[in-house]
């Protein structure tokens, strides 16, 4: 290498490891037709969940397929404002990017009518009160501030209800027999109920419809 | 499995760190790769194709970064193929190497696998607001913290189970000197005193960002033959599966994953593994936060369900147990996001092999390496051991 001589003004410089260089991406979301039909709901302050039969799972917010009938999900189904909560995390990191205040309480609610949890901000009560099972309501922002967005609802709070101490955790069922061994019997294809024909499956399902 | 035989027959690893600022992307990948054909006693023309894998494009910012790093990698004019399946691809890609051998493909494929968290924000990528949705997203402590909080309620386990997973592999790790975490220090009340990240998860309980890279090299039955004639005990693959599920279907168990468990049943049957805890003498499993240890111990057939949380606190999952997990040290000591599931894969085949120095367990026939990645949905494991399928 040839030898490279400084300016005086750099030669007691501390050298350049790395340079963080912050990029930006500005870009037009086009949301789909599940959403938008999900997000039109929002703006009349109703939530819609869809279903692909009328007996097949309500999800919310629909993605426009049910994963597990690999259907499209036609049907509109107005689910309840309340829900109960089946899981949830109280955030203490502050990192790069995140617009939140800490410590916040996300949760998975369980919507009274749906079959999938939706993830939301529980406020009105403090973090160590929160709990599986407790019984929240949506609280929606001023009418004139509501948008095609589900921030739309600002958060869920506690109604005052008794706990679900029952509550039906999605999934929770199957982990008895399916995702692991029960009495050191490997689970199989076999075990899995076909959900198109309603045939097969050896586990224990619950909370079917 | 495809027809033909084959096995690991060379293992390398970079040391990881938090920051490795004296390598390049191609340099870290160099250093892996280099020990690799080093162990298998070959050089860069003795391969016939490469096999790359790496976390999602956006960590670094670098789209499709195999095409730069081919010519680095030697296989310029050689097949090259790039895997993707999020935290599970180094199992993946070892996975994706081997078939092209079983399939009668090539002779000695070269697979490696890398992330350099240093140039990247994983934690930032894994938390991009979702238009039109709350921005609650906490990178992926803040999606598993629920999960894990169903599975103590689930199984009743008590508080410290996760304390000690952490406890065991920080310990595990200072016997691994390319781990990037090495804390000599650590105690059972200094996990229990640090911060609360993401309620049920602590920072001791978490894995921390590494720079690293790890690489394989596989051959064919009549290459593994011959390293076997010279001495060098080649890992046998004895089963690989993968399995996906969708994150967002309703009644999905993501504390057990049925991927997951069909998964192990799978790689199980094709390796004659008909009592899991008995017939395998040791396991690297994707345990990127201290609970997954005992959740997966459920999901791979280890243990009863709600059971799994009892054999770490016995001990059996210890490097003296009945069944060491996580001999190396673990996520918990090093994730290279991209390479921690070949990590994974690789320690096992070290554990074969014999060659896997302070944090080898004696007399290891059988191995199982785990990967998971995604919100638990891609899965990917093999069993490596000393005899040929």
């Amino acid at each position: 290498m040839p030898e490279i001589q400084l300016p005086a003004s750099l030669q007691d410089v501390e050298a350049v490891r790395s340079v963080r260089t912050p990029a930006r991406l500005d870009y037009t979301f086009t949301p789909g037709d599940a959403t938008s039909r999900f997000l039109a709901g929002i703006t009349q302050k109703k939530i819609i969940g869809q279903q692909a039969n009328p007996d097949s799972r309500v999800y919310v917010p629909a993605r426009g397929a049910d994963p597990e009938l690999g259907a499209a999900t036609p049907i509109e189904v107005e689910v309840a404002q309340v829900g109960t909560v089946t899981s949830f995390c109280v955030v203490n990191l502050q990192f790069y990017g995140s617009g939140m205040e800490i410590p916040y309480t996300s949760a998975l609610i369980l919507l009274d009518g749906a079959d999938l949890s939706i993830m939301h901000l529980i406020q009105e009560i403090p973090a160590d009160q929160v709990r599986i099972g407790m019984r929240v309501e949506a609280v929606w922002r001023d009418d004139a501030d509501i948008e095609p967005t589900l921030e739309s609802i600002k958060w869920f709070r506690p109604t005052g209800e008794p706990d679900d101490v029952n509550v039906r955790i999605p999934g929770e069922i199957r982990g008895t027999g399916l995702g692991s061994w029960v009495g050191g019997v490997a689970p199989t294809e076999l075990t899995v109920r076909n959900p198109r024909t309603g045939e097969g499956g050896t586990a224990e399902f619950g909370g079917e419809g | 499995m495809g027809k033909e035989r084959v096995a690991v027959v060379g293992i390398g690893q970079t040391k990881h760190e938090a920051t490795r600022g004296d390598v390049s992307v191609a340099g870290l990948l160099r250093e892996a790769a280099g020990r690799a054909l080093a162990d298998a006693e070959m050089t860069w023309s003795d391969v016939d194709a490469v096999v790359i894998g790496k976390a999602p494009d956006f960590f670094e910012g670098v789209m499709m970064p195999e095409l730069f790093l081919a010519d680095a990698l030697g296989c310029t004019g050689k097949p090259m193929f790039r895997v993707h399946t999020a935290g599970s691809v180094g199992g993946s890609t070892a996975i994706v190497a081997s078939q092209l051998i079983s399939a009668g493909i090539h002779e000695r494929v070269l697979t490696v696998a890398f992330e350099k968290q240093s140039e990247s924000e994983a934690m930032w990528a894994l938390s991009l607001p979702i238009p039109f949705t709350p921005p609650l997203h906490a990178g992926a402590g803040g999606y598993f913290a629920p999960h894990v909080r169903s599975y103590i309620r689930r199984s009743k386990a008590p508080d410290h189970i996760g304390m000690l997973v952490a406890l065991k592999d920080r310990q595990n790790g200072l016997k691994n000197p390319y781990a990037h975490l090495h804390e000599p220090d650590i105690t059972f009340d200094s996990i229990k005193e640090s911060m609360m990240l993401w309620d049920p998860i602590r920072y001791a309980e978490t894995c921390p960002s590494s720079d690293g890279a790890c690489a394989l090299v596989l051959g064919s039955e009549k290459v593994a033959d011959e390293a076997a004639a010279q001495g060098r005990q080649p890992a046998w693959i004895q089963g690989t599966a993968m399995r996906s599920e969708p994150t967002l279907s309703a009644e999905r168990d993501t504390v057990l994953p049925l991927g997951g468990a069909l998964c192990a049943a799978d790689v199980y049957k094709q390796a004659g593994i008909t009592n899991p805890r008995k017939d395998v003498d040791a396991v690297e499993m994707y345990v990127p936060f201290s609970w997954f240890e005992p959740m997966w111990l459920e999901n791979l057939g280890f243990a009863e369900p709600g059971e799994g949380w009892k054999m770490t606190e016995a001990g059996a999952t210890a490097l003296d147990g009945d069944l060491p997990v996580n001999m190396s040290g673990g996520v918990l000591c090093t994730n290279p996001i991209g390479a921690s599931g070949m990590l994974r894969f690789g320690e096992a085949a070290m554990q074969v092999r014999g060659t896997a120095g302070d944090h080898q367990v004696d007399s290891v026939r059988k191995a199982v390496g785990h990967a998971y990645g995604g919100g638990s949905q891609f899965f990917a494991m093999w069993v490596v051991g000393k005899d040929k399928p």
